[in-house]
């Protein structure tokens, strides 16, 4: 079986459960003929047609909106919104309508919209094209939100959030689109949309995570354990929320110790949610104080300056080593 | 479809008074400016010294003739593919290229104007600019605001809601719209079933034209007339430049997916430079050697402006957070602090 990218995986899940299910409806701009910008709908117009698979007007508001009607007629929408950047005037849809109209009309009438966007930095791109703003969703009763970080779990996910009866928000880390492949089974098998998943097993430090950043900290964790002895246990949170505080803090009680790393700003990031989870729940296994490697408190750099905002393998191992000797 | 130029070099009325040979002239060399300037910032792009590039192809009269009809007290509220408008505008090829470059400090201008800076969100500097008329009619003062944006911009909400306050405000502002027939991929009859995108100026109550965005005399005529009535309390317009994007959307676009190539042969017909060319060659005002000289000339400042780019020294990586407050709030300090030992670290 070919391997494939992170966007092929999404366009496959896309493919798969569209065949399985008449009711599904893709809609975006610029996703049918040209497939999307970073071709995550190829060929889905041409198999599927051109009322299943809709170019709409320029207007992301329209987008959000229309998505929640027509999921109240039993249709299921998977919207794309082309960067995540273009989202925030769809936020009154969103906020006011998506995550509201089952506890609204007391489960009269549900939403199950798939809201897609790719998001994050690292691929040189003009402002608002590069930008984590992850917290904001999750901070919001009656979504979920969930990132991939590999081909496989991109699969996996995406099917979960089509399938699942509610509104999903659903960010791909655009920086993995194509960074590296996997085999993916096409057999429709989709996860659990409400744990995490762990990367790697460790006893030394909990390296907490999600989307584009599960690469750096992999990579950091394989160092540490090569160079230094240091075992980190990885968890990819994958699903933002709701968030499976259960396995991180069954984690960092074995290991004691724990950095969240996220390239959203630090300030009410997400980190800050674990963090207090760990502060609440875990505090008497803690060894040293919790840490978080995020981006700054800034506006998302333009691309000359975007590596000196996002986290960095260096930065990651620097901090473990500290924290390893903290007493 | 007002036009004084058609796509044959022939004159379909009477030229205006703006029209002098040395003022037809100076636009022949604006656009040229800008279309050897857009293929220098492709080549940049393509050889890994810029990121994403919106070439102004097919639409360099729109772009020239709306930055010679505004007055330097005009307020202009750009959309991302304006820059030839910017540069009319006293912006240096550099910043331009800078702020594509991946640099804040494009936006800076490096000149005193208030003009807002490029905006990438949609449709959203239609709103910024009707707040900008406000402003100027408050104050009573003989000033106008150019606000622009694409076909596609037109089906935001925001593109409806700056319109409308407009009219109901009577403010001093031309909307131009660059109808160059495409959103990236989508055609301009999937973003309205209107005739045109003219008309919509009638449901908000005031004046909306379509000219033909390839004839840079129309264009320049038509926005200063328009601008003449705004700063005069005559209220809005709505101006729809017909023009034709004659390459891809952006550098990270690849137009040959969904453009039919009949089509871009057509347009191609109708390109904005050949006519101007034409008819002045016709009326003896222009000639090969001239062309080559006004190249020549345009390619040094250019090559100038591109070395001046290439030379400049990178961002500090503070400057994040130097200009987002006034005042670096303490808690920010300290990030600061921390970036700087970071990448004095890391380098
Ligand atoms: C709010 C928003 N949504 C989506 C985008 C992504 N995008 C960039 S350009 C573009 C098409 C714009 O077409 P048009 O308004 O006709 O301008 P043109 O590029 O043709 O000059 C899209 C969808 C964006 N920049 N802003
Ligand atoms: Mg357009």
């Amino acid at each position: 079986m070919k391997a494939i990218t992170l966007v092929e995986a999404v366009n496959q899940a896309l493919d798969y459960e569209m065949s399985a299910d008449e009711s599904i409806v893709l809609l975006g701009e610029d996703i049918a003929k040209n497939g999307g910008v970073f071709r995550a709908t190829l060929d889905l117009f041409d198999k599927f047609g051109a009322e299943r698979v809709l170019d709409t007007p320029l207007a992301e508001s329209m987008i959000a909106g229309i998505a929640i009607g027509m999921a109240s007629q039993g249709l299921k929408p998977v919207a794309e919104f082309q960067f995540m950047g273009f989202i925030y005037s769809a936020f009154d849809h969103i906020i006011s309508h998506a995550s509201r109209l089952r506890n609204r009309t007391r489960g009269r009438l549900t939403c199950p919209v798939v809201y897609r966007a790719p998001y994050g930095g690292g691929i040189h791109a003009p402002e608002h094209h590069s930008e984590s703003t992850e917290a904001l969703f999750a901070h919001i009763p009656g979504l979920r939100v969930v990132i991939p970080s590999s081909p496989a779990r991109a699969y996996g996910l995406l099917l979960a959030a089509i399938r699942n009866p509610d509104p999903v928000i659903f960010l791909e880390p655009k920086r993995l689109y194509r960074l590296f492949k996997q085999v993916v089974p096409n057999t429709g098998q989709a996860l659990p949309l409400d744990c995490c998943f762990t990367l790697m097993p460790g006893d030394d430090i909990t390296l907490v995570t999600w989307g584009a950043m599960v690469y750096e900290t992999m990579l950091a964790a394989k160092q540490l354990g090569e160079t230094q002895g240091i075992h980190c246990e990885v968890i990819d949170v994958a699903t933002i929320k709701p968030l499976d505080m259960e396995m991180i803090i069954h984690s960092v009680q074995k290991t004691g110790r724990c950095i969240i790393i996220h390239e959203a700003a630090r300030n009410c990031g997400v980190g800050a949610e674990i963090a207090a989870n760990l502060a609440e729940h875990a505090l008497m296994s803690l060894l040293a104080p919790v840490q978080r490697i995020t981006g700054y408190d800034t506006i998302m750099p333009y691309y000359r300056l975007e590596k000196h905002y996002m986290p960095s393998v260096n930065k990651i191992v620097h901090t473990a080593q500290e924290m390893m000797e903290f007493v | 479809m007002k036009q004084f130029l058609n796509s044959q070099g022939l004159l379909t009325q009477t030229l205006p008074e703006l029209a002098s040979p040395s003022h037809l002239l100076q636009l022949y060399s604006d656009m040229v400016t800008l279309q050897l300037f857009d293929k220098k910032a492709i080549n940049l792009q393509r050889t890994g010294n810029m990121s994403t590039f919106p070439p102004s192809h097919g639409q360099e009269a729109l772009f020239i003739g709306m930055g010679r009809a505004m007055q330097a007290t005009d307020v202009f509220c750009p959309y991302y593919r304006d820059h030839g408008t910017l540069m009319l505008r006293g912006v240096p090829m550099q910043k331009i290229l800078s702020y594509w470059g991946g640099n804040e400090e494009g936006s800076h201008f490096g000149i005193q104007n208030q003009d807002m800076p490029i905006t990438v969100p949609i449709a959203s500097q239609l709103l910024l600019a009707a707040g900008v008329a406000y402003a100027i009619k408050k104050r009573k003062q003989t000033r106008a605001v150019v606000a622009s944006c694409g076909d596609g911009g037109t089906s935001k909400g925001d593109f409806y809601e700056s319109l409308n306050l407009a009219g109901v405000w009577k403010l001093p502002i031309v909307f131009v719209i660059n109808n160059n027939q495409w959103a990236i991929s989508v055609p301009q009859h999937a973003q309205t079933a209107s005739t045109t995108i003219a008309q919509k100026s009638v449901a908000a109550g005031f004046e909306g034209f379509q000219i033909d965005g390839n004839d840079v005399i129309a264009v320049q005529y038509y926005i200063e007339q328009a601008l003449n009535k705004a700063r005069n309390g005559g209220g809005p317009t709505l101006i729809e430049a017909i023009t034709y994007r004659l390459s891809d959307h952006t550098t990270a676009d690849d137009a040959s997916r969904y453009q039919d190539p009949d089509q871009l042969a057509q347009a191609w017909q109708k390109e904005p430079l050949a006519r101007l060319r034409t008819y002045l060659k016709e009326k003896g005002h222009w000639s090969a050697e001239q062309e080559k000289i006004l190249t020549e000339k345009n390619q040094q400042r250019i090559q100038q402006a591109v070395q001046a780019y290439l030379n400049q020294a990178e961002p500090e990586p503070e400057d994040m957070f130097d200009y987002l407050y006034e005042t670096l709030p303490k808690e920010l300090v300290k990030q600061r602090q921390s970036l700087r030992k970071t990448y004095r670290v890391e380098a």
